[in-house]
């Protein structure tokens, strides 16, 4: 079979020198952290000479000279393609690193600028009769009009949310099924202030009640509802269907079979959606501005009068714009984003506690 | 063969199925109500204020909404809120698919479990904490980066600087731009992991790099899930309040630099004006808030579309 080749084809000129080896050139190992100490010292250099006092331009500078350098020198020794190559996976590292810095400075500033305002004093306290410009004055109004708006929508979502998983996974079909499914995703999408708005239009204008933190509960359940629908239905969705079967066959009602069976393999799952839910709604300021109002004393009626709650603490201490106001929205930030990353914690070890075992 | 006394009961559902039955389609279609409620609220007093306005309302710089008669316009709105969209989905795509890419392919296994972890963290941030960030530290370090791109670039007027605080629609995009970064790159992450194995290792085997494969296979494979991922980012940009709220110095105006304070967004506008707001200034803001809500309505639809097509799709994969 070699012969036919041999025969067509007119015997090449060798070249003058044999290549050792099959593979192309590579820079070595060590050419990577050379690149790099090199362009750090030509950043620092460039930056001294020309006097620039930001020390992001040194490292601007820097980055780009180990980006193109590296770039020249791995197209001069293993070709363009190593080179592209190379080029790809700095600038992937790249956006890695400025994705990280501003989210890096932003958990930074607010922990240390929020950590000195916390104390116990500052969670029990009101903001009664403190001043914008005064020192003092605490969270525990904002904190309580937190909890109960978030209890309260949660009292109307995750019912509503529930059941209507349960519909889509477990009943629906056709038409009807679809456009819930299609409608939940929009409704993920809903901007909190829309929501808001309708509760206004339709709560307190229509129907005419008054501010309250009921009025904001409805708002947050609008925007919790798709939330716990969409986790809900991925996890009965991932409940095995000869459970379902099994339970029918022994003659057990289709809603004992879902409440006694299906719910139960799922709860982990539809409580860590619920938990995820819960941190979303806790930070939401828009629907609060318009319907709850902010109050600075402890009214401790979710359904009537003024509340306030903990974004809307941060915002409106932000607002008054004083030394003492910043040190405490950025106390409160760190409380709220606490709360936040606590339920988000708790959220994801409870799917890892009960997760459904492998191999099972 | 049927003995009529013990005929198989037809159409005999029992009672707890009925009602369980019943309340769970009930809710789900009190979801839809809910959906069409938000729509004809909102619509009414949109209409109520809209027939009340004596300037154009899309084209109006102007938002007098208290005043008698009523004057106001979306035109600065509508300008300011995809402005700032835009140039937070020009700085947040790119990015966002560099780490979606660095976690799914570049990063070692280990790290990339905990960087995922953490994006996730971060899409839990509350808007208002990255709000009073924006404006308190955010603002204060965007004035070097104003003054450069002024002093190269502020000949085409896109990029004037004046030297005031920077609360301007282009500090605004980049903090919308860093808000919306997890959420682009979760979903990402997520499709760049489905690409098939047997499509990166096919690549491979004919000898391409790295970067060769990424775009061979998963970037073509996860191309729909980039566009959708980006205009779920698009709707949360468009819609976003507080970090608008607290950064920018709003105005009626157009300015024509992207660095100098003014303009504003529809979020922004209704919850700035909202404590000032009379009867028919709240209508004319909820006025304002439909033309955000049909935005947001369009982009999200639009891209749980592309994602309902791709799962179609991939299907035969």
């Amino acid at each position: 079979m070699s012969q036919t080749t041999v025969t067509e084809e007119p015997p090449r000129p060798r070249p003058s020198v044999r290549p050792t080896t099959l593979r192309r050139p590579r820079l070595p190992g060590w050419s990577r952290g050379a690149l790099l100490l090199g362009s750090a010292a030509i950043g620092t250099a460039t930056g001294l000479v020309a006097g620039l006092e930001s020390r992001v331009q040194w490292g601007l500078i820097a980055a780009l000279v180990f980006v193109v350098g590296g770039f020249a020198l791995t197209s001069a020794v293993e070709g363009r393609r190593q080179a592209v190559d190379r080029l790809a996976a700095s600038l992937v590292w790249t956006s890695f690193l400025v994705a990280v810095l501003p989210l890096a400075s932003l958990l930074w500033e607010t922990i240390a600028r929020g950590i000195p305002g916390v104390s116990w004093y500052f969670l029990t306290h009101s903001m009664n009769g403190v001043l914008s410009w005064q020192d003092g004055g605490g969270i525990y109004h904002a904190l309580l009009g937190t909890v109960q708006q978030v209890l309260l929508a949660s009292v109307i979502a995750i019912p509503l949310g529930l059941l209507t998983a349960v519909y889509l996974v477990e009943y629906g079909s056709g038409r009807l099924a679809r456009a819930i499914t299609f409608f939940v995703d929009v409704m993920t999408g809903i901007p909190s202030i829309v929501a808001g708005l309708f509760i206004l239009s339709m709560w307190i204008m229509m129907m005419g009640f008054g501010y309250s933190g009921f009025a904001g509960a409805l708002a947050l359940s609008i925007l919790m509802m798709p939330i716990v629908v969409r986790s809900t239905e991925e996890m009965l969705k991932l409940v095995p269907n000869e459970l379902r079967e099994a339970s029918l066959a022994l003659g057990v009602p289709k809603w004992r079979t879902i409440l006694k069976v299906v719910l139960p393999t799922a709860i982990g799952g539809i409580t860590t959606g619920i938990m995820l839910a819960l941190a979303r709604i806790a930070g939401e300021t828009a629907p609060i501005i318009l319907l709850v109002f902010g109050n600075n004393m402890i009214n401790g009626n979710p359904f009537e009068g003024a509340q306030s709650s903990l974004p809307l603490f941060v915002y409106e201490q932000w607002a008054f714009g004083t030394e003492s106001a910043y040190d405490r929205a950025w106390a409160a930030a760190l409380v709220l984003i606490a709360f936040v990353m606590i339920l988000n914690l708790a959220a994801r070890a409870v799917a890892r506690w009960k997760a459904p075992k492998s191999g099972r | 063969m049927g003995t009529p006394a013990t005929a198989p009961r037809k159409n005999t559902v029992r009672l707890g199925d009925r009602v369980f039955s019943g309340l769970s389609k009930g809710s789900g279609i009190a979801l839809l109500v809910i959906m069409a409620a938000i729509a004809v609220f909102l619509t009414i007093r949109a209409a109520i204020a809209i027939a009340h306005n004596e300037g154009n309302f899309l084209t109006t710089f102007q938002w007098d909404a208290n005043a008698s008669p009523p004057v106001f316009g979306i035109a600065v709105l509508l300008f300011g809120t995809v402005v700032s969209s835009v140039i937070a989905m020009t700085l947040a795509v790119p990015v966002a698919i560099g780490i979606a890419l660095f976690i799914s392919h570049y990063a070692p296994r280990r790290l990339a479990g905990i960087i995922g972890y953490v994006v996730d963290l971060l899409a839990a941030v509350p808007s208002i904490i990255y709000g009073l960030w924006g404006a308190l530290f955010l603002v204060p370090h965007m004035t070097g980066l104003f003054d450069w791109l002024d002093r190269f670039f502020g000949w085409t007027g896109i990029f004037a600087y004046d030297g005031t605080p920077a609360r301007s629609l282009m500090t605004v995009g980049i903090l919308l731009a860093i808000m919306i970064l997890p959420i682009i790159t979760s979903v990402t992450r997520e499709v760049f992991k489905q690409t098939p194995k047997a499509h990166e290792e096919a690549a491979l085997a004919l000898g391409a790099t790295r970067w060769e494969v990424i775009r061979m296979t998963v970037l073509p494979f996860g191309r729909s899930g980039i566009i959708s991922a980006s205009m779920l980012g698009l709707g949360r940009a468009l819609g976003e309040t507080m970090a608008v709220a607290t950064v920018l110095s709003p105005s009626f105006l157009i300015n024509a630099s992207l660095l100098e304070s003014g303009g504003g967004t529809f979020a922004q506008n209704i919850a700035s004006q909202f404590k000032e707001a009379g009867s028919m200034g709240r209508d004319a803001l909820i006025a304002s808030g439909l033309v955000l809500f049909v935005l947001t309505l369009l982009v999200n639809g639009a891209a749980r579309l592309i994602i309902a097509r791709r799962k179609e799709y991939s299907g035969s994969l």
